[in-house]
């Protein structure tokens, strides 16, 4: 069977409810409560009673078993259950699976769910187990992995910090324009900020590196035939895909190259549609590099060639290329476990360009007409990639 | 391989036997005449279980480098690398006797064994020319 046979997923499924809680600082809340909030707004953003809901995916870094437990929390009684854990992407590769547990009619109702309070106790929280053959050396994980990549593409691109710094810089204009932003009212970033900020692992300094925040997300799914009566407009899953080819970074086979070219292959082949069609893109941005290497593996430009296309401020809101338009994990959120956040953004986009009311942003926050959004989530050290594309119902 | 492995020991844990020993030894399948590494119970995505141990010429090339910043009264700046071995197999490693952040990628590295908490490890130093 060829791999794209499974375009049958194609617009079977859709997000028919969205919610966040407690992004940015939720100090005297559990991860657990935040992420229960998400659930219940996500229901009733989507007008379904959590009695209907008997899919529960989830993943953290508090929890061992994350469904488990959100389940109890909630007192759902699932009928099928995935707290796969890879890392960030975890939640693109729930939507995956839930799509294929909604098509095969396992289930009719699935919530998608994460929540982490780690800015309110202390800091970033991991429950990764330390890597045999690395862990003597004491690599400050993950950002040691990141910057390795980093300097080597530098190495093979003649790549700058500079560079890197311009994705950072984008990144915080979109934030300046998104109220929810973390950074909203932090001001702008110079490339000048981003390089003289102080170095974490070099060559990335504290700007090259994600935000450390609390917050909790949820995502509501159904079959297409059922989000038709939903109180808002579904956004259809039309690609999904995932791979991954290491889990340490110094059995990564390639530095520069993710095996996001894999799965970003596969989901576009299943949507039907191609990079150029995108009219939003949410990436998972860690770290400054991951933008550059997301955007080349995913096929928005040659290998080597991201280094160009940020210049100018190109991927940012006066540019021509709509790259994490929320501020991403750079200067919008990032509670540990990105990935459901990237997913929010990509179809808060469309669903504002349907009409939905999903929050204010400044002039230049919003896309107008986006039909097409590509969510592309990372986890581990450039280890799992997940894309999924969405669409409007007109797309599928 | 049979069943009950007791009173057999696991790659990983032969592998800590030659370090302390002073021995840098990596596997090889001998119908492939390839080598990997880390340490596994068989040739990584092929699967062949002709494995043998073989001692490492330790010598390398840097593939990448990062200087990871730290407090002085923490222990201060230090490196951390990712080596490619002469063999073939890549491996993670800190470089010594040059600054953290002076590691240059393509530089040639020759390793030696060291210690890291009371524990044996592979470090690398830079070959002059």
């Amino acid at each position: 069977m060829d791999y794209n046979d499974i375009n049958k997923l194609k617009g079977k499924t859709a997000v028919v409810g969205l919610a966040e809680s407690g992004c940015g600082i939720a100090k005297g809340w559990s991860a657990m409560e935040i992420m229960a909030n998400s659930v219940h707004d996500a229901l009733d953003d989507a007008g379904i009673k959590l009695s209907e809901v008997d899919g529960v995916f989830a993943a953290t870094a508090f929890h061992s078993m994350a469904a488990m437990s959100l389940s109890e929390y909630l007192g759902v009684k699932p009928k099928f259950a995935d707290g796969s854990q890879i890392g960030g992407s975890s939640f693109l590769s729930h939507i995956l699976t839930a799509a294929m547990a909604l098509d095969a009619g396992l289930i009719n109702v699935a919530v998608v769910a994460y929540g982490s309070n780690q800015k309110s106790i202390g800091g970033f929280k991991t429950i990764s187990e330390a890597m045999p053959y690395e862990a003597q050396y004491e690599p400050r994980m993950p950002v040691t992995a990141y910057a390795l990549a980093a300097k080597r593409y530098m190495y093979e691109f003649g790549a700058t910090r500079e560079d890197l710094a311009n994705v950072a810089v984008s990144a915080r204009d979109w934030a300046l324009l998104n109220p929810r932003a973390y950074t909203h009212n932090d001001g702008p970033l110079s490339v000048n900020d981003v390089l003289s900020a102080r170095s974490i692992v070099d060559p990335l300094g504290k700007l090259d590196c994600c935000l450390v925040t609390d917050g909790a997300a949820a995502v509501v799914m159904t079959r297409a035939d059922r989000a038709k009566d939903t109180k808002n407009t579904p956004i259809y899953l039309l690609g999904a895909a995932m791979e991954h080819h290491h889990r340490m970074v110094s059995e990564m086979p390639d530095l520069v190259r993710t095996s996001a070219i894999d799965s970003g292959k596969r989901a576009f082949a299943m949507s039907g549609y191609s990079p150029k069609d995108m009219n939003t893109i949410q990436l998972y941005d860690a770290f400054t590099i991951n933008t550059l290497l997301f955007l080349e593996d995913l096929g928005f430009c040659n290998k080597g060639e991201a280094i160009d296309l940020v210049k100018n401020n190109n991927i940012g809101p006066l540019g021509n290329l709509p790259v994490n338009t929320n501020g991403g994990g750079l200067s919008c959120v990032h509670p540990g476990m990105y990935g459901l956040f990237v997913t929010i953004e990509a179809i808060r986009q469309l669903r504002n360009s349907s009409g939905d009311n999903v929050g204010d942003r400044l002039n230049r926050g919003w896309i107008p007409n986006a039909k097409l959004s590509i969510a592309h989530g990372n986890g581990g050290v450039l280890s799992s990639q997940v894309t999924n594309i969405w669409g409007v119902s007109e797309t599928i | 391989m049979p069943e009950n492995l007791k009173g057999s020991i696991g790659p990983e844990q032969q592998f800590k036997n030659y370090l302390t020993e002073g021995k840098f030894m990596i596997q090889k399948s001998k119908s492939l005449n390839e080598f990997f590494f880390h340490p596994r119970v068989a040739f990584p995505g092929t699967g062949e279980r002709d494995l043998e141990w073989v001692e490492a010429s330790g010598n390398g090339i840097v593939y990448s480098t990062s200087c990871n910043r730290r407090l002085p009264e923490k222990g201060g700046d230090f490196n951390i690398s990712l080596i490619t071995l002469q063999e073939g197999p890549r491996m993670m490693a800190k470089i010594e006797g040059v600054a953290p952040d002076q590691v240059v990628i393509g530089q040639k590295v020759k390793a030696r064994i060291s210690s890291l908490k009371g524990e044996p490890a592979i470090i690398f130093d830079i070959v002059e020319g």
